[in-house]
């Protein structure tokens, strides 16, 4: 590799990096600092374990969530084992429409979902449930949505086994002005 | 259970935060900060230190597991007890907690709590995106994988009880009464992102000091509805150290230590979406028919912050926290949940945290932020500027807090940030509050001038 060009700014510093591989910044202190580039990548062999009928009801069109055997307290995500009480739970299906309980649009986001902005997110509250469920709000713009908004799920085919294979939009259209 | 002994903070030290240092890795960081604290108080040896409590947060960042045992090692400080800590965001706030725990259980006379991020490793978004590991992965990270974004669902419920219900209860349409309560929120939350920047104007360990104002802090870019960038936090390269010492000892080496009085944590779910709606758990001033149509938490307030606060505050015997603490330093990584938390730690109640702002009462006296406010200085809040304007490098965080709070009660605010417009005048008790996660755990300490 050639010697690293110079800098004074980080900025360019990070360009140089991501190009080249490396790079040299003269901090403002007056001396240099060898910057290279450092990747890192990993595949997990991921186990959804006792999540795992969640995933493939999902597969299947269906939100399970989980209901208390003792006290009957209905999640809406899935857990093997009450919060409230310790006791076992079993699947329910949840139903298919609910309301925005909470919702915001991002114009920003983690890197992998920038390409993605803007998106919306919302927390949706189903009747005769005591959680919400976490899911992405399509086919809605921010000057759409508002709380108590009714929604539907919608499931992705094929599946690619993550909660974003359900998703949500309005139930009704929003009517034009 | 027997008394825990006496535990004061004896000296501290902070490096500048800043988006990067390239020039210093995260031994160096911390020892600058270790070697300031030491320079103050000239009496004590490192070899006086009996152990040390590390903290930093993402492994991710660090890339380098174990490496509180290479600061332990930089430092000189081999072969004493040491460990690190981690706790989402409140991580330093937690070694602060673990640092306290060893002295007051007797086991060490004097201990370092120190701490670090190298955030500036990545770029900002592959940043969010370590940030938001420390949500659910299987849940919440797949879903938008955004901490911003979560911070913003859990005001937008909060604007919904508390707002929306009251001041816009008589806007007939739903959707317009959102809108308006909405904005009236974010003009509020606008406010307090022009008071922490103009605080940390006179602050030179801070980041991001600005004389914003209210045009500006509006009209910037918006990340996620209804935050803009003002509103949040940074990343931040820094270090933090805080030493601590037994009552036995710690006038040995300093004639103005300061107690930590009591400490406090709460938790909560991970899973936002899992936040249970019961009710509200009282401080002994609050009555239940004030909150008897709230349901409590959900995903509008921090349960986990008002444990912590409940604990402490019975710890310490505060029975009135706005009168009986002359500051708070508190975790605002979002401007919204500045305000969630005026109303955890009991500041004021549950639905008055904008009115809160709004008339100034966490505002700074002596300092000029072309507003309006006709109550400010009745308990300063983030006299520092905060994460906001100081910067979050998460590990060293909620030790910087301590630091401030410790050179606010010894009165040395001049001395170190060399001038002391932000110096509360006879500053007796002071709150530091460390939150992580989507406020799945919270740390709140009292700190008074002994």
């Amino acid at each position: 590799m050639a010697q690293p060009r110079k800098f004074t700014k980080f900025r360019d510093v990070m360009k140089e990096v991501n190009t080249k591989g490396a790079a040299l910044y003269k901090n403002p202190a007056g001396t240099e600092d060898l910057v290279i580039l450092s990747p890192y990548a990993i595949n997990y062999i991921h186990s959804y374990a006792e999540d795992s009928p969640f995933f493939l009801g999902l597969a299947k069109g269906k939100i399970l969530g989980s209901e208390c055997k003792s006290c009957h307290y209905r999640y809406a995500t899935p857990r093997s084992h009450c919060m409230a009480c310790g006791a076992e739970t079993e699947w329910f299906a949840l139903p298919k429409e609910g309301r925005v309980h909470s919702w915001t649009t991002c114009y920003y986001g983690g890197e992998e979902f920038l390409k993605e902005t803007p998106f919306n997110l919302a927390l949706v509250e189903f009747d005769g449930v005591d959680t919400l469920l976490l899911t992405r709000l399509k086919d809605a713009k921010e000057a759409d949505i508002f709380i108590g908004m009714k929604v539907k799920a919608v499931f992705r085919h094929p599946p690619r086994y993550l909660i974003s294979d359900v998703h949500f939009v309005p139930s009704e259209k929003p009517r034009k002005k | 259970m027997p008394a825990p002994r006496k535990v004061y903070m004896i000296s501290g030290g902070v490096t500048k935060f800043a988006k990067a240092h390239p020039d210093m890795d995260f031994r160096l960081m911390v020892k600058r900060a270790f070697d300031y604290a030491m320079k103050d108080i000239p009496e004590l040896r490192t070899s006086d230190i009996e152990s040390s409590r590390i903290s930093y947060f993402s492994d991710h960042f660090a890339r380098q597991l174990k490496a509180a045992s290479m600061v332990q090692d930089y430092l000189g400080l081999n072969p004493k007890d040491s460990r690190r800590i981690e706790w989402g965001g409140a991580t330093g706030g937690q070694a602060i907690q673990a640092g306290w725990e060893t002295v007051a259980s007797g086991r060490n006379e004097v201990c370092l709590v120190a701490g670090f991020e190298t955030m500036s490793h990545v770029e900002t978004w592959k940043g969010n995106e370590f940030i938001a590991l420390a949500s659910d992965t299987n849940f919440d990270y797949p879903v938008g994988g955004f901490y911003t974004g979560y911070y913003a669902l859990m005001v937008q419920r909060h604007i919904y009880e508390y707002l929306r219900k009251t001041k816009f209860a008589r806007v007939k349409d739903e959707k317009k009464a959102q809108r308006e309560a909405t904005q009236e929120a974010k003009r509020i939350m606008a406010m307090v992102s022009v008071k922490n920047h103009v605080n940390a104007e006179h602050n030179p360990y801070s980041q991001y000091p600005e004389k914003l104002t209210m045009k500006e802090a509006l009209g910037r870019e918006m990340v996620a509805y209804p935050l803009n960038r003002p509103m949040i936090c940074t990343m931040s390269d820094g270090a933090a150290v805080a030493i601590l010492a037994s009552e036995d000892v710690a006038f040995k080496y300093t004639d103005h230590p300061v107690l930590i009085k009591g400490v406090g944590c709460g938790t909560d779910t991970m899973r936002l979406a899992d936040r249970p709606h019961g009710s509200v758990p009282l401080f002994p001033w609050e009555e239940a028919g004030y909150y008897s149509d709230l349901r409590y938490p959900g995903v509008h307030s921090f349960r986990a912050g008002r444990a912590a606060a409940l604990e402490a505050y019975k710890n310490s015997g505060i029975r009135d926290p706005k009168k009986e603490l002359d500051f708070v330093e508190l975790h605002d990584a979002y401007a919204s949940s500045e305000i969630q938390t005026y109303e955890d730690i009991g500041l004021c109640r549950y639905g008055e945290g904008y009115e809160f702002v709004d008339q100034g009462h966490p505002f700074l006296e002596d300092i000029d932020y072309g507003l309006d406010l006709p109550h400010r200085g009745t308990i300063p809040v983030n006299p520092s500027g905060g994460l906001i304007a100081c910067g979050h490098p998460v590990g060293a965080t909620g030790i910087m807090q301590g630091v401030f709070a410790f050179w606010q009660l010894q009165g040395s605010i001049r001395k170190h940030f060399g001038n002391d417009k932000l110096q509360i005048r006879g500053a007796k008790r002071g709150l530091i509050h460390s939150h992580a996660g989507t406020g799945s755990s919270v740390t709140v300490t009292i700190m008074e001038r002994a």
